[in-house]
């Protein structure tokens, strides 16, 4: 009896052209200038970073750029200790939510420059900008802590004002 | 049955390349518009549905990012097909049946400008025997149009014929990108693509975007029958020169006395497979719109053809078809036939 066929291969490859979109494409602008731009809701008021075309909540187009802070308080995190396909970072490292000075709704991104052990929610930490910026939120290396003291943040992730 | 009817429809026009707008920004353009156009505000609605592809857009999760466009929030009833939006305005009726809420939002997009539409749509394809040959949809198309003249059921004129006579509706569809006047004789002396299947067989692929709203009661057109049927998956056991499942859907949805009837033809050559489906005749308006020969948005074209049919109501039809297909050599066809109140 011949030997049983246990694979076959097929690959496949499907390329794309994605286009940002207005919204995205305005945000990726600040970052080439170094600055950090949300949008605000026109009904909620929220500011949304990295912006969003329309306001999940409200349904209404975002159309107000507003410019937020470099600086910001991580309002929850969880560290990163092992290694995968594709990381960026060497582990352990720490991912964080951070409520930018000037934003309502937290960003995903990478606290940086201090050893993870330090990293704490309320922490105040600022962004770190490569040399050279790209059109891309790695722009921002990650965030460093920049030694102002810790804010209050409540039980459902708000930075207490 | 309960009776439900199209409260309200929206289109964005069909464009070549959209570039500006992401799917949140279709999505929320479209629905804002179909809403209004009802006269409902995005709290009344009781269900959500929607038809797009990740393949198509090129993005995982694209639905999910489309959302934003529609307010989920406080949470919403809410579902999603991997198909065209005429497949979830199917499922939005079907849950309306339910009886316990009488409004539901539809709505679809697709951007074909962003990728190679023809190799997405060959990832349907029978995933050991098929798709590793590499056959684009087009060829798959050929074979059935070859099998049609074959047949003597049409000719290559015939072919031609139907691409005029899209193109000379369509020269009054301000939605879509204007048709390039030809002749059939022009058509005729064009190249092969994929013999017996020129390049302009095959439909303009847009970018857009469409939405319905569906409300239990009330004016507007009414449903009167809806039905999807599928055939096999191997080409090989079909009879590509008929549609049987574009014939039962079209039975099981009452589709008679119409007026005028909105078909979606991927190529042209499967006019004349769907006309003798789906029962057409000369006495018929088919596609005053110009159909999906001229503008073909994936994903919405189905979708965009209730549209049409809705409006052919409002402009005084009394029963309308309107029909979707998907899959390879017209696999699934979906007919909802609507009539006036």
């Amino acid at each position: 009896m011949s030997a049983p066929v246990t694979q076959m291969k097929a690959p496949t490859r499907l390329e794309y052209l994605v286009h940002a979109g207005a919204t995205t494409t305005t945000f990726l602008h600040s970052i080439l200038k170094g600055q950090l731009v949300g949008r605000r809701c026109p009904v909620c008021h929220k500011v949304y970073i990295p912006p969003r075309g329309a306001c999940p909540t409200c349904a209404v187009l975002c159309t107000d750029e507003v410019p937020v802070s470099n600086s910001g308080t991580v309002t929850t995190f969880s560290i990163v200790r092992i290694p995968f396909e594709g990381q960026r970072l060497t582990p352990p490292y720490a991912c964080a939510h951070i409520v930018l000075d000037g934003a309502d709704v937290p960003l995903l991104h990478i606290v940086g420059g201090c050893s993870v052990d330090e990293v704490r929610v309320g922490m105040r930490v600022e962004a770190v900008w490569l040399e050279i910026p790209q059109p891309t939120l790695a722009t921002v290396t990650w965030f460093k802590p920049n030694g102002e003291p810790d804010r209050a943040v409540n039980d459902r992730g708000e930075v207490v004002p | 049955m309960r009776s439900i009817s199209i409260a309200g429809i929206a289109q964005l026009p069909s464009k070549l390349a959209e570039h500006h707008m992401d799917a949140a920004e279709l999505v929320q353009a479209v629905t804002a518009l179909a809403l209004a156009d009802a006269g409902i505000e995005r709290k009344q609605i009781g269900f959500v549905c929607s038809g797009s592809s990740d393949y198509i857009m090129g993005q995982p999760f694209s639905f999910v990012m489309a959302l934003d466009g529609v307010g989920a929030w406080p949470p919403i009833r809410e579902s999603h097909v991997e198909m065209d939006g005429a497949w979830a305005l199917y499922e939005a009726w079907v849950r309306l049946q339910h009886g316990d809420i009488d409004t539901a939002l539809v709505y679809s997009f697709g951007k074909s400008s962003v990728g190679n539409v023809d190799d997405a749509l060959g990832m349907q394809l029978d995933p050991y025997y098929v798709a590793p040959l590499g056959v684009s949809p087009m060829a798959l198309a050929a074979l059935q149009a070859r099998a049609l003249l074959d047949a003597r059921f049409a000719n290559e004129r015939d072919f031609a014929q139907a691409v005029m006579r899209a193109r000379l509706a369509g020269a009054r569809n301000p939605n879509i990108p204007t048709p390039t006047a030809t002749t059939v004789d022009a058509l005729l002396a064009a190249p092969w693509v994929a013999s017996p299947l020129r390049a302009h067989d095959a439909a303009v692929r847009t970018d857009g975007a469409a939405a319905i709203v569906l409300r239990a009661g009330g004016p507007g057109p009414k449903i009167t029958g809806f039905a999807h049927r599928i055939e096999p998956h191997a080409l090989g056991v079909r009879d590509l020169t008929t549609s049987p499942s574009a014939r039962r859907a079209a039975d099981d949805a009452g589709a008679s006395r119409i007026d005028v009837a909105e078909i979606h033809t991927p190529y042209a050559s499967q006019e004349t497979i769907l006309r003798n489906a789906l029962g057409l005749n000369d006495r018929m308006l088919v596609n005053p719109s110009g159909g999906t020969l001229v503008a073909e948005t994936p994903m919405v074209a189905g979708l965009l053809r209730v549209v049409e049919a809705t409006r052919a109501i409002r402009d005084g039809a009394h029963r309308a078809l309107a029909h979707a297909t998907s899959g390879p050599c017209l696999q699934h066809n979906l007919v909802c036939v609507l009539e006036s109140t």
